[in-house]
């Protein structure tokens, strides 16, 4: 069994109305999974329920052997989750080090190695410590958001949409970065709108189609299949 | 050279040093208000009355040290009352919180009915301050009136103008700096000041990064009853403690907040002085002034007063109306809200 596994997920935003049906993702250490679909697809909703932001009718979601259903998503937080939201992502009035300081608000021990580490990944941040974050380009808020999402040293990193609105030069730069970060043993989970570029660096892919998994493979093998390539990556 | 000092000290006297007493003394009450703003997202009316109820506490411990013999003089025995105040005035507003602003936050109200609770709670808090301690004047202040008086510079200096320093007019600027250092200083080094600043930055982000939201809210109550307290007591203790001139303060202190930005602790201090040397130099009659400066000849008829000082709050009301048409987000908010 994966390190996390959220099986079967049925449910939406209210009781009556349904947006996923029986969905399935699954991340392992060290892998980055990937879910890419059409627009409404449930991308975004499915990783919110992964995260405890939905209340799911059915399904379950384990991480590590446990399981997590349950939570509210602080909770999740505590047990080994992190997530970097789409939007809002930052604390725009607070400096980029307090920033990271208030992702590990969770830890009582000493934080100033995993800020090492942090400012290690994306030395830009390091020169810009002191500079509240609300004055940042675009892609390096982005590193802040993953930066603070790293704080709590989790085992599961979710990011929705990291490289919605930046250029493609940052894009792949922040890729690069998740890339590394996987490399350090960490699971990720991402919902990109990118998908092309996004299943290049794939473990795993997951194309939503109507809240359901419709196809599931390797990112390489989901950019050679032609169904894939037909109906969502336009050819 | 010497009228041109005497000019200066006789504006200081009347107008410079009192608009820097009563200055710091709105800059501690907008600190609440935006305070209250920053973290709970509302405009709280009923601040001026949370000052009006912590000054009554103050005034009931002032009586019963002074009843038990107890003074610090030279300085007013009311500065000794000043944490019991703070203590039961926290206690009050939790107790409206708990009561009152908790059921709309919960149901995540809008802000604008936030705001009608909040008079809500301002006539209640009114309805318990004049109860408990009548609407008349109440003068408390004890100890040394002056660090100098009037007479005590002219001897000094040989001036014929003389400026007179008042114990409580000091005791409100240390007491405003001493409280900004301390407020800074906990929000920008503190674990838990800083939390809130993230909370108000970005709610949901904070509640993610697992930031308290119950707590954020009980230090951001306690904060502002505690400089609500201060505010009061200080300026209760440079005038007079009258319920109803509480309830008039409330519109230089929304102003001041206002003018500096709804939410900047900068902003409201900065405000705070503004309006408080507004309100004093657009009321102050010139025609003593100018006489030191100007030939004979060259002098206005009358008192050279811009406005009567029963205007004094329509200069606030004005400053507050021309920034909400320049720039609404006030002087340190940089984009809109």
């Amino acid at each position: 069994m994966s390190l996390l596994t959220a099986e079967k997920m049925t449910g939406g935003y209210s009781a009556s109305h349904d947006i996923l049906h029986e969905c399935t993702v699954t991340a392992d250490r060290g892998e980055i999974a990937v879910i890419v679909g059409p627009n409404g697809a449930g991308k975004s909703t499915a990783m919110k329920a992964v995260f405890g932001m939905l209340n799911l009718r059915e399904g379950s979601i384990k991480l590590d052997g446990r399981d997590l259903s349950d939570m509210k998503p602080t909770d999740r937080v505590a047990n080994g989750m992190s997530f970097v939201p789409q939007v809002r992502n930052v604390f725009p009035s607070l400096t980029v080090e307090e920033n990271l300081e208030m992702g590990a608000y969770l830890r009582r021990d000493d934080i100033s190695e995993t800020i090492s580490e942090v400012f290690e990944l994306f030395p830009v941040l390091k020169e810009k410590r002191r500079q509240p974050a609300g004055e940042l380009s675009g892609g390096q808020r982005q590193q802040v958001a993953v930066g603070r999402a790293l704080m709590t040293r989790p085992q599961v990193l979710m990011l929705d949409e990291p490289t919605a609105g930046v250029s493609p030069i940052v894009m792949d730069e922040l890729f690069d970065r998740i890339i590394e970060i996987a490399r350090t043993g960490l699971a990720v989970l991402m919902v990109e709108q990118n998908a092309k570029q996004a299943l290049e660096i794939a473990d795993r892919g997951y194309v939503l189609a109507q809240g359901r998994n419709a196809y599931t493979d390797t990112g390489a093998a989901l950019l050679a299949n032609p169904d894939v390539r037909r109906s969502f990556l336009g050819g | 050279m010497e009228d041109f000092l005497n000019a200066f000290v006789l504006l200081s006297n009347f107008a410079l040093v009192p608009a820097l007493a009563y200055g710091s003394q709105l800059a501690l009450g907008a600190l609440g208000v935006t305070l209250v703003f920053a973290v709970l997202r509302f405009s709280n009316f009923a601040h001026g009355e949370t000052m009006a109820f912590g000054t009554m506490i103050a005034i009931f411990g002032t009586w019963g040290l002074q009843a038990a013999g107890v003074s610090i003089d030279p300085l007013p025995t009311a500065l000794l009352a000043i944490p019991l105040a703070i203590v039961v005035t926290i206690g009050w507003v939790l107790i409206t919180d708990k009561l009152v602003y908790r059921f709309y936050r919960e149901k995540k109200s809008d802000e604008v009915i936030l705001l009608i609770v909040s008079i809500g709670v301002m006539f209640v808090t009114a309805g318990v301050v004049r109860f408990a301690i009548g609407v008349d004047d109440q003068v408390f202040t004890d100890g040394e009136r002056f660090v100098f008086s009037a007479r005590e510079f002219r001897t000094y200096t040989g001036l014929r103008e003389g400026l007179a320093l008042r114990t409580t007019q000091v005791i409100s600027v240390v007491a405003a700096v001493i409280c900004v250092i301390a407020l800074f200083i906990f929000l920008n080094r503190t674990r838990t000041g800083k939390a809130m600043r993230a909370y108000a930055d970005n709610e949901d982000l904070a509640t993610l990064s697992g930031i308290d939201a119950g707590k954020v809210v009980l230090v951001a109550w306690s904060l502002a009853a505690a400089l609500a307290v201060l505010a009061g007591t200080l300026y209760g203790l440079d005038k007079s403690f009258k319920p109803f001139v509480y309830q008039q303060i409330l519109l230089p202190i929304f102003a001041a907040a206002i003018v500096g930005g709804l939410g900047s602790p900068v902003g409201a201090i900065v405000g705070g002085y503004i309006i408080a040397f507004a309100e004093v130099l657009v009321t102050y009659a010139y025609i003593r002034f100018l006489r030191y400066l100007l030939p004979q000849e060259w002098l206005p008829e009358g008192l050279a007063q811009l406005v009567g000082t029963e205007y004094k709050f329509a200069v606030s009301f004005v400053i507050l109306v021309v920034t909400l048409i320049i720039r609404p987000t006030g002087i340190f908010n940089k984009k809109p809200a």
